[in-house]
């Protein structure tokens, strides 16, 4: 875009640097002067002083500087400031001119260089009369210098040459072209900074001079100017501080300026200038807060300073320039580093920016509604004479009177008139959008999404005004989907009413419909009349007839838009507009709703879909279509009506295709589901509702799953919160926040109609056959075919109790590994009503633990649904429990001769195994036979015959065999030696005959064999009597290869006396048995120890009287004397 | 005074939204709804501090050129905001406050109302 009358001047808003000009440089031909004006300009980067360099030609006419004015009492100021000013002294006005001149200090022709150089100089002062621009000049020489002080030609001719030239030593600099040229250049540039640097503080003085002459009625102007000159120049100067502090006081002084129709606009001009200038250092300054507080103040001060009524936009214009500009200045600062917040940040400004050029945009237009017959006015009032103004913000037509009466008040319309119709020109639409673009993209940035909408609605709403429906309706499409997720419904219909304009005039039929059709429905808040016109003229479009205009419109643009829509009659192109819901509130709401979760396959399967119109008018629709997750059930669903086209209105209330605004409609649909379905979902995959036909226009409506739309969760969210209580209806009605939407059921198989039964006689004994008796009997009214059990474990436990478990139908047989867990299928037949058949099923459990029982009978039926015949697969399935047991316990123990308990058991001396079968089982068990097979080590002692053969034994019971071992001596052998097994073969005593004894094998324990050296036995009968003799005979059997010394003592009792050897000591040989002959006398009756057998074994000293007491009896019973007896044994005394 | 009151739920739709100028409807609903935007961001910086929410009043949420909006938040997460004429230098920070507490107080009264009405029937039905 050119710059507009508003637009800041570029002198305003750059960074004033001091001006330099070089001359007597020839960039074009000379290559040495060439590299050092590069040097000037190339890499002026933030480090490098902040100088703006120009080349000009030694004789350059600078700007004549006016005559001093001694005296201000007769002077009187125009203006304020004058247009040329900044730049004058930014590209126009040196503070230093610097001539370059080659000359070296060994130069032979010097007299005459000299006098050159000096007339060079004396041409630049000469256009610089009256000026306080300094001078300078630099010599380039080709010889590097020597240090000063050494070179004494040089001193003296450099004294000279500065005579010549009438300079301080201070403005004679040496440029040698040598190697180190920048670092040259940059010492000259920072010498020429300094000389700038006093050419503008005494510049500054020499404005601050003038003050004193001005007086505070008629100079007024005069103020604000001079104290901008000392900001400007102090700028110049890079005193920043200082150029804020006198900014500051002009924007004061501007706003002390006694303000007047007349010059409001100069006013008003200034203030943005000076304000723009403060703002900005703020920000260079990184005090923000200032910045904007500046800022506020500059709006508050100049609202109100509309002007002339005539011309208001451009109070508007220049109120959404000083937004714009001081969004544009915080950006920058943002680009720098500055950070921004959600609540202040630069998208703030462009927004008030953008409103006050939509402000300018109405002003604009109701004050510019000239009629195309009035001329711009010849010659133009707005042209000057040298097409630029004198002074900023006055008016081209009165330029430089001060009076605030209009002297010439035809020349005054004629001016604002040619304003007016220059504005009628502005792109104003253009301006907003650009602002708003703006703002957007700063609102984007600082996470204010909604703001970003509401800019985008704005910028939509632009581009209708300015006739670009496209980009409106992209827009708007894009925004809508924000306010109808939050629920801003007043928000949303106004959007969607700009949109249905643009749609309108576009004739864009599908956005035409959408739109119609949600402004129709809940989500508008549109008033019931404007629904109507919508309404109808949606049906004419489905008519194929053009709808009335939109209202408001632009005149133009809907003569266009007429001809679109008569050009869509000719219905070329499709015409059917398939319209998903989902994303956008229709005003027909629809509902789907099984009956049930669930449906056998035996009967229909049923369901309603509840539909709401919302719109003004009854409508009446041409198709319902149901589509479900198995196509094949969407033909029953259908309702169509073969209606004509302009039966859409007609006989509104009646039939089930019409729908009744605000009255919920039912729809009852049935079908029939495959038996295949069995087991498995139903689901309505979408509802699609026509309105208009195949002949006109046809919309179809198309709810994904069982209906809602994108208003419907929010809405269950309110009902659920709602308190409000529902008027009661009438029986067939329902209201409809209370129809909750199923769009989903199972189809499920045919209830069974047979009983199955088990029987059986928990619980189970480990390894048994154990029976389970399954009666089915059929109740059905008809024969049942294709009867299958499947019987065993329940899948699904654990893998072990698998392996563990094994079914069969045959008990008779045991079962081992290879029969399975799980009998599948197994064909039994048919049954007539009322039959019951019995299977036998044996499980063989070869762990304890309960396991879970699976027995599922299926069948064959045929039945009708609907008429309709079906063969259905019904199933019925018992699962029961059983706990398996061990049938009984088994202990075994190791017992001497003397039945007593053994630790261990001695080599060749024999010892008793004892059996212990107790039965754990609740049924009564039959031990069929026991058996004892003997380990090698093993031998018996006597027969091994079972001794519980057929012994039958009740809960608790127990069965108990002893048998006479001994083992053979083996050495020591680690750990024992292994005894062999016991096997018991049993069953249960309520078993059939033809069930088969279960064998259980019971490894015996290992048994620790101990050598010993002497085995003692003693024969001595049961008991003995008082006084009768008892003759004990000692056996000593030497087990040892070695000949053994044996003491043997036997020590007295007070029971007993006795006859043999009290003491002896004897030899026995290896293998070899002695024996020891005693008479025992009982004194005593009762229970009596014995004369203590002591032996002692020289060989072997661990051989004790302890061990020996194992094998040899310490007590006897002694009776007492019988009397019958008496005589006798009186006679033998 | 107040132009415009609006209470607004957890979800950010509108549960009532009145203003005084009927004319210009829109411009406030608009007013109201960006000005959600600061909330949000306040809710969400509150989650993020995790601190206890002590404060209810939100303070001024955007100042445009004519009006002021100022926010209030509730335990529950309810919102409440006003929007006042910026001329209306003379409202203090302090009032706007005490006009949020007496909107809240009234807008927990039919809450109670509605709680206490809860009570009563079930005294009844038992």
């Amino acid at each position: 875009m050119s710059p507009t009358q508003w637009d800041l001047p570029v002198e305003l808003c750059c960074r004033p640097m001091a001006f330099v000009t070089l001359t007597g440089l020839d960039v074009v031909y000379n290559a040495v002067h060439r590299a050092v004006w590069d040097a000037f300009c190339a890499n002026r980067r933030a480090d490098r002083v902040p100088i703006s360099f120009k080349v000009l030609p030694g004789d350059h006419e600078y700007p004549k500087c006016r005559p001093k004015r001694t005296s201000y009492e007769w002077y009187i100021p125009k203006g304020i400031l004058k247009t040329g000013w900044m730049n004058k002294h930014l590209n126009l006005v040196p503070a230093l001119v610097v001539v370059f001149y080659e000359l070296d200090w060994d130069e032979p022709q010097w007299k005459e260089k000299q006098s050159e150089c000096a007339t060079r100089v004396e041409i630049v002062r000469q256009s610089l009369q009256g000026r306080n621009t300094k001078v300078a000049v630099v010599l380039i020489q080709k010889k590097t210098p020597l240090p000063p002080g050494e070179d004494v030609i040089a001193s003296e001719r450099a004294a000279a040459l500065c005579n010549a030239c009438e300079l301080s030593g201070k403005s004679l600099f040496v440029l040698p072209h040598t190697d180190h040229l920048v670092g040259y250049i940059i010492r000259l540039e920072n010498a020429f900074y300094e000389h700038a640097q006093t050419y503008y503080y005494t510049e500054i003085r020499r404005v601050k001079s003038h003050k004193e002459f001005l007086n505070k009625t008629t100079h007024q102007l005069l103020f604000v100017r001079h104290q901008f000159k000392i900001a400007f120049f102090s700028e110049l100067k890079q005193d920043t501080q200082n150029a804020l502090k006198n900014y500051r006081t002009a924007y004061n002084l501007v706003h002390e300026l006694r303000a007047h129709e007349t010059n409001i606009l100069e006013i008003k001009t200034m203030a943005g200038f000076i304000n723009y200038k403060i703002c900005r250092l703020c920000f260079q300054h990184n005090t923000p807060l200032d910045a904007i507080a500046q800022f506020r103040k500059h709006i508050d001060l100049c609202k109100k300073k509309i002007g002339s009524a005539e011309l208001s936009f451009e109070h508007a214009a220049w109120m959404s320039k000083q937004f714009q500009a001081f969004g544009d200045l915080f950006d920058e600062a943002i680009k720098l580093g500055l950070t921004a917040i959600q609540t202040q940040n630069p998208g703030f400004y462009y927004q008030q920016a953008a409103y006050y050029a939509q402000e300018r945009k109405q002003l604009a237009k109701s004050l510019c509604n000239h009629e195309a017959s009035v001329m711009y006015p010849n010659p133009d009032p707005l042209e000057t004479q040298t097409g630029v103004l004198d002074f900023y913000g006055q008016r081209s037509w009165r330029q430089g009177i001060l009076s605030f009466d209009l002297s010439d008040p035809e020349k005054e319309k004629v001016g604002v008139l040619a304003i007016q119709l220059k504005e009628r020109n502005v792109a104003h639409s253009e301006i907003i959008i650009t602002l708003l673009s703006n703002a957007v993209a700063q609102f984007k940035k600082y996470k204010c999404p909604r703001m970003k909408s509401h800019l985008m609605v704005q910028m939509g709403e632009e581009y209708y005004y300015a006739k670009d429906y496209t980009k409106a309706l992209k827009l708007l499409d894009y925004v809508m989907c924000d306010y109808r997720s939050e629920g801003w419904w007043t928000l949303l219909t106004s959007i969607l009413t700009t949109a249905l304009k643009c749609s309108y005039l576009m004739a864009q039929l599908k956005d035409y419909i959408t739109y119609s059709l949600e402004l129709l429905g809940r989500a508008s808040t549109l008033k019931d009349d404007q629904k109507s016109r919508i309404e109808k003229n949606l049906i004419n479009v489905l008519m194929n007839e053009s709808p009335d205009p939109e209202p408001d419109c632009d005149i133009f643009a809907g003569k266009t838009a007429q001809k679109l829509w008569a050009d869509r009659i000719s219905l070329a192109g499709s015409n059917i507009f398939t319209i998903g819901v989902q994303d956008f509130v229709p005003f027909v709401q629809c509902k789907a709703k099984f009956h049930a979760p669930s449906f056998h396959v035996d009967v229909p399967v049923e369901f309603d879909i509840y539909l709401k119109a919302d719109c003004p008018h009854p409508i009446r629709f041409s198709k319902l279509c149901v589509s479900f997750n198995n196509q094949e059930y969407n033909q029953f669903c259908v309702i169509e009506e073969a209606s004509k086209a302009n039966e859409v209105l007609e006989n509104p209330t009646q039939g089930k295709m019409c729908l009744v605004p605000g009255k919920t409609r039912k729809l009852l649909f049935k079908f029939v589901a495959k038996t295949e379905d069995v087991g498995k979902k139903i689901e309505i995959t979408s509802v699609d509702l026509a309105l208009g036909n195949e002949t006109g226009r046809c919309v179809v409506l198309n709810w994904q799953g069982g209906g809602g739309d994108a208003a419907s969760s929010q809405e269950a969210l309110q009902a659920a919160r709602s308190f409000k209580r529902r008027p009661k209806l009438p029986d067939n009605e329902v209201h409809w926040d209370s129809i909750i939407i199923q769009a989903s059921t199972m189809i499920i198989s045919r209830v069974p109609n047979i009983s199955v039964h088990l029987q059986h006689e928990p619980p189970a004994l480990t390894n048994e056959m154990y029976c389970l008796v399954v009666t089915v009997q059929s109740h059905e009214k008809t024969q049942i075919r294709d009867v299958k059990l499947t019987a065993g474990l329940k899948p699904g436990q654990d893998a072990n109790l698998t392996q563990k478990t094994h079914v069969t139908l045959h008990g008779t047989e045991l079962c081992d590994e290879s029969y399975p867990a799980l009998l599948t299928d197994i064909p039994v037949g048919d049954l007539h009503p009322g039959e019951q058949l019995e299977k036998m099923l044996y499980v063989r459990c070869g762990t304890v633990g309960s396991r879970m029982f699976l027995v599922y009978v299926s069948y064959l039926i045929n039945t009708t649904a609907e008429e309709k015949e079906i063969v259905c697969k019904c199933h019925k399935d018992e699962t029961v429990t059983i706990e398996t047991v061990f049938p009984f316990d088994v202990a075994v123990k190791f017992v001497s001769t003397k039945f007593e308990h053994l630790e261990r058991v001695y080599a060749d001396i024999p010892f008793l195994l004892m059996t212990d079968l107790l039965s754990a089982s609740p049924w009564a068990l039959t031990v069929v036979s026991s058996e004892l097979q003997l380990a090698p080590s093993m031998t018996t002692v006597d027969q091994l015959e079972s001794q519980v053969d057929n012994v039958v034994l009740q809960t608790g019971e127990s069965a108990s065999e002893c048998f006479c071992l001994r083992c053979p001596s083996l050495g020591n052998v680690e750990g024992g030696v292994a005894t062999g097994h016991y096997i018991i073969s049993w069953k249960r005593t309520s078993a059939m005959e033809n069930i088969p004894v279960i064998r259980t094998v019971i490894t015996l324990p290992h048994v620790i064999v101990e050598n010993i050296p002497l085995h003692v036995n003693a024969d001595l009968p049961s008991f003995g009597r008082v006084r009768e003799s008892l003759p004990v005979k000692y056996h000593l059997q030497n087990k040892t290869d070695f000949v053994q010394d044996v003491e043997i003592s036997v020590e007295p009792s007070d029971a007993f006396m006795f006859s043999g050897l009290k003491q002896i000591r004897l030899r026995i040989l290896p293998g070899t048995e002695q024996e020891m002959l005693y008479n025992f006398y009982p004194l005593m009756a009762g229970y009596q120890q014995l004369p203590s057998l002591n032996i002692n074994l020289l060989r072997f000293p661990n051989f004790t009287n302890q061990l020996l007491r194992r094998f040899i009896p310490t007590s006897i019973f002694v009776k007492p004397q019988g009397r019958l007896m008496d005589d006798t044994s009186i006679a033998a005394a | 005074m107040a132009v415009c009151i609006a209470v607004i739920a957890k979800e950010n739709y509108p549960f009532y939204i009145r203003s005084t100028p009927t004319e210009n409807e829109l411009k406030f609903h608009y007013m109201v709804h960006t000005s959600l935007d600061v909330v949000d961001e306040k809710i969400s910086a509150m989650a993020k501090a995790l601190v206890d929410q002590r404060e209810l009043y939100q303070d001024l949420l955007y100042p445009t050129e004519d009006c002021k909006v100022y926010g209030y938040l509730t335990n529950s997460k309810v919102k409440f905001a006003m929007v006042v004429d910026s001329s209306n230098t003379a409202l203090r920070d302090n009032e706007i406050r005490s006009m949020f507490r007496k909107l809240h107080n009234s807008y927990t009264d039919v809450s109670r109302a509605f709680d206490n009405m809860v009570t009563s029937i079930m005294i009844q039905v038992c």
